[in-house]
């Protein structure tokens, strides 16, 4: 795939990777190679890397078949997909495990027989010469498991202290390194130390690291399961596309589907690409993606997103987006991005962090002088042993890992029930909101009204004609209701008239002629701003509004003519959806351009107290910065076409129903499916995310607040109790452990049943 | 005794300077192009080179190569740009970013022990 660098014209750039080049001349040859091509304007291998950068305009496929002809193996670089490379990571995950579990069996080998004998009271000290030579052969072979495992700790505490920088490593290496240093010193110079501090700690050295690479393996295992959300998302491509090709159908790789290739999906097969159906019906289950359980009919002319199931027919479609731009690689990249974003509770944490392995190096050297001056005897070997324990208890990983692991487990939770979180901090004020708006139509209702009335007040007109009339009118309108009727015309199959000086009156209605009538479609309020007398009209129409439909009135020539009634149905569920925001404490209220009555008797309906009604569709941002006044944190929910000002104002924008079309810039938070139970659903994933992330949070500080100053020896004035370097060490390397593990179980979290 | 407090108030100055004081030296990007390239290494507990420094407005991608196993430095970060990318192990991975205007922007792991530094001048 080109990867163009940016919008301005300039040289495309691209990348491959060579496999087989295994000496330095292989590089010019394959520039060679590549330079000839037509188009090419520059062609520069990197041997150590085994890549080259290609630039100019030309198909990848040319340049590997050019490397292919010299003799290796070359792909593009940004070919791989993510399947591959979750495939690469888990190898890569797998293998660092395997290491890490044998570090950790070589380091506790020695750690765990030295442990035993000096908890059975053997004695840890440098007396007789024998004991000299035992110990420095156990000097010995605890260098050597500090080499084969822990290097990684001592390397990257070096770079990282080149660098001007610190990190765990720091404090694992200096910990371990101050005790071995030290009972190295004792082994050596025993007359250099008081004769109560001849101690050694080869024990404490050995176990600490082997324990943390233990905690560190466990950690990897537990990490990868929580990126189980975008394993199944990208689990869900399809390897393969059956295309017709020269009017055969052919079997290819995914990746080499073409926009406006023609596609074959049987029942029981994934769609590949997203496209639209051309041939055949069927149904498809989108569930994996939408969290809708029903599955959705397909026709002609309709749209098929990829990764959905094809269940019943077989069908033939047009490849429409393909590659990164279909809508499932969309939302495995918006929840990518999502779980690796911060909400803004893990700042602290963060700032914290920058200080944090330098703050401890310096309480670990205060402790140990606070010992040497004022600590009992031997005050040597005490400094010694708090300062090391100082260094290994302390835990930024915890810290570090407390947000971020649980922003991933609950974004792909979220993204399961086909709610797609932007970023982390749409998660967090999701959790705190306080009061929502919805929309009416798309949101509580089904969106499709139909006609359901005709009540005709001149009886010189028939209901056919009066369809006709406000059919025609409508054909040219934007407004929601309006379809409703031009498809009850179609379906009675009426054709339109010539209508004429076409106006719309935002907020009220439409004027028009059609010959040398006067026409007027809309509300009550267009009636009485246009004088048209509506008698007792008014009440029937009144009754109707009460049964949650929507009248419109028409006049011909200032004359009412007749009031049609659409009524758009509430979704099953919305009233049980409502319910369960409403006792989780949130103030529901709705919002629609509909008249009074017609939203009151909605309202009603679905157990909504309040309601703005005929609100114009400028107006509606107005409401959420009048609710966001009263100090509310408001959620506004919306189709996301209409309301885009009103969802961008709120605190957090839902759109809802908007299917797999996830492109919707002005929402925070994306629900694939209709239903309002994912509003709900949403609500309740990011609350119990941000209960996670405040548990991690909180264990972290209080483990770090409280087992430094222990490390250090706060309780051995009062109790005599001094903490082992080795139960530092086990302590540090779970802590870590234990906020991973928090964080999944978010995992099994589930939104109240529905 | 004297002398063993000294040192140790000694060793905390030299921290509070080698690791909080001292001015890290960046590496320039070359600013003749309007697009340049840079690989940064990411091994070992540290970015490398871990401070970058770029003029304003030119665009940049920065290629990773993370040579290190620990799922720690698995993921980068830029918190500002809003950009984060998993980086697969000993394979470049080459991350485009956006015309800049001047000022500092962080980028690191998810457990800020990886960190780095971009300066837009």
């Amino acid at each position: 795939m080109n990867k163009p660098k940016d919008s301005t014209g300039h040289k495309n750039s691209q990348e491959l990777i060579i496999e087989g080049a295994s000496c330095a001349s292989c590089v010019a040859k394959i520039e060679t190679a590549l330079k000839r091509i037509d188009g090419v304007d520059n062609a520069q291998m990197n041997f150590a890397l085994r890549t080259v950068v290609v630039d100019g305009e030309v198909d990848s496929e040319d340049l590997v078949q050019a490397i292919e002809s010299i003799g290796y193996n070359a792909r593009s670089a940004e070919d791989t997909s993510d399947d591959e490379l979750l495939d690469e990571k888990e190898i890569a995950d797998q293998k660092y495990y395997t290491s890490l579990m044998r570090k950790m069996w070589i380091a506790l080998g020695l750690g765990v027989p030295l442990m035993i004998y000096s908890i059975a009271g053997g004695p840890m000290t440098v007396e007789t010469t024998l004991e000299r030579g035992i110990w420095l052969f156990i000097g010995i072979l605890c260098a050597a498991i500090m080499y084969f495992a822990g290097k990684h700790f001592y390397v990257g505490a070096w770079k990282s202290f080149v660098n001007h920088s610190a990190n765990m490593d720091t404090l694992i290496a200096l910990g371990t390194g101050t005790a071995w240093i030290y009972s190295m010193v004792v082994v050596f110079f025993p007359m250099a130390v008081p004769e109560m501090a001849r101690h050694v700690y080869f024990e404490a050295t050995a176990m600490i690291i082997g324990l943390i690479d233990l905690g560190l393996a466990l950690e990897v295992k537990a990490r990868g399961r929580t990126s189980e959300a975008i394993k199944r998302l990208i689990g869900l491509q399809a390897k393969t596309a059956r295309v017709v090709r020269d009017k055969k159908e052919v079997d290819i790789a995914i990746e080499q589907v073409l926009l406006n290739d023609i596609v074959r999906v049987r029942p029981g097969e994934k769609i590949p690409v997203d496209g639209l159906v051309i041939e055949g019906h069927t149904s498809i289950d989108e569930s994996m993606l939408t969290g809708e359980p029903m599955p959705v009919a397909k026709e002609e002319e309709d749209e098929i997103v990829a990764g959905t199931l094809n269940k019943t027919g077989s069908i033939l479609f047009k490849a429409t987006r393909v590659g990164k731009d279909t809508a499932l690689a969309q939302i495995i990249n918006m929840v990518k991005r999502a779980q690796n974003s911060k909400p803004p509770i893990g700042r602290l944490a963060d700032a914290i962090s920058a200080y944090f392995v330098p703050v401890v190096m310096i309480i670990s050297i205060v402790s140990a002088l606070v010992w040497l001056n004022f600590g009992p005897d031997p005050a040597l070997a005490f400094a010694i042993v708090s300062a090391t324990t100082v260094l290994i208890i302390a835990c930024p990983c915890a810290l570090g890992l407390a947000t971020p692991m649980s922003v991933m487990v609950g974004v792909g939770k979220a993204a399961e029930a086909g709610v797609l979180i932007r970023n982390g901090e749409a998660l967090q004020t999701a959790s705190k909101i306080t009061a929502m708006i919805l929309d009416k139509t798309g949101t509580i209702t089904e969106g499709s009204p139909t006609v359901t009335d005709i009540l005709v007040a001149d009886k010189s007109y028939t209901e056919k004609y009066i369809l006709t009339i406000a059919s025609s009118i409508e054909s040219r309108s934007e407004h929601p209701l309006a379809q409703a009727i031009v498809d009850s015309a179609i379906a009675q199959e009426i054709d339109p008239e010539d209508i004429s000086d076409f106006q719309a009156i935002a907020g009220h209605g439409i004027e028009a002629k059609l010959e040398d009538h006067h026409l007027l479609f809309g509300n009550q309020k267009l009636m009485f701003k246009k004088g048209v007398f509506l008698g007792e009209f008014v009440s029937k129409a009144q009754k109707l509004a009460d049964e949650a439909k929507t009248p419109m009135y028409l006049a011909i020539d200032n004359k009412l003519a007749a009031i049609i009634a659409v009524s758009d149905p509430i979704k099953e569920d919305s009233i049980e959806a409502i319910k369960r925001l409403q006792s989780s404490g949130i103030r529901v209220v709705m919002l629609t351009g509909d008249n009074r009555a017609t939203a009151n008797a909605v309202a009603k309906k679905v157990g909504i107290k309040e309601v703005f009604a005929e609100v114009l569709p400028e107006d509606k941002s107005n409401k959420v910065a009048e609710l966001q006044a009263q100090n509310e944190i408001v959620g506004m929910t919306g189709d996301g076409i209409n309301d885009a000002p009103a969802l961008a104002l709120a605190n957090v924008g839902f759109a809802i129903g908007t299917g797999t079309d996830v492109a919707i810039e002005s929402a925070d938070i994306t629900l694939m499916r209709g239903s309002l139970h994912g509003l709900a659903d949403a609500i309740a994933v990011s609350k119990a995310t941000l209960r996670n992330i405040k548990q991690n949070l909180f264990g972290a500080f209080i483990y770090n607040v409280a087992g430094v100053p222990f490390a250090a020896g706060i309780l051995y004035p009062f109790f005599g109790l001094l903490l082992s370097p080795v139960i530092a060490g086990a302590a540090m390397a779970f802590s870590s452990l234990t906020v991973v593990s928090n964080a999944n179980r978010l995992r099994f979290f589930k939104p109240k049943e529905h | 005794m004297l002398i063993i407090n000294l040192i140790g108030l000694g060793l905390i100055v030299l921290i509070v300077w080698w690791f909080w004081l001292y001015q890290a030296q960046s590496t320039q990007v070359s600013d003749e192009q309007d697009n340049s390239e840079i690989t940064v290494v990411v091994e070992d507990g540290i970015y490398q080179p871990a401070h970058i420094s770029l003029l304003e407005n030119k665009a940049l991608q920065i290629n990773f190569v993370r040579k290190d196993a620990s799922p720690c430095a698995a993921t980068v970060l830029f918190p500002e740009l809003e950009i984060s990318a998993d980086l697969p192990l000993n394979k470049t991975f080459a991350v485009q970013l956006p015309l800049l205007k001047k000022g500092e922007y962080a980028f690191h792991c998810q457990m800020k022990m990886y960190s780095g530094t971009l300066v837009v001048k």
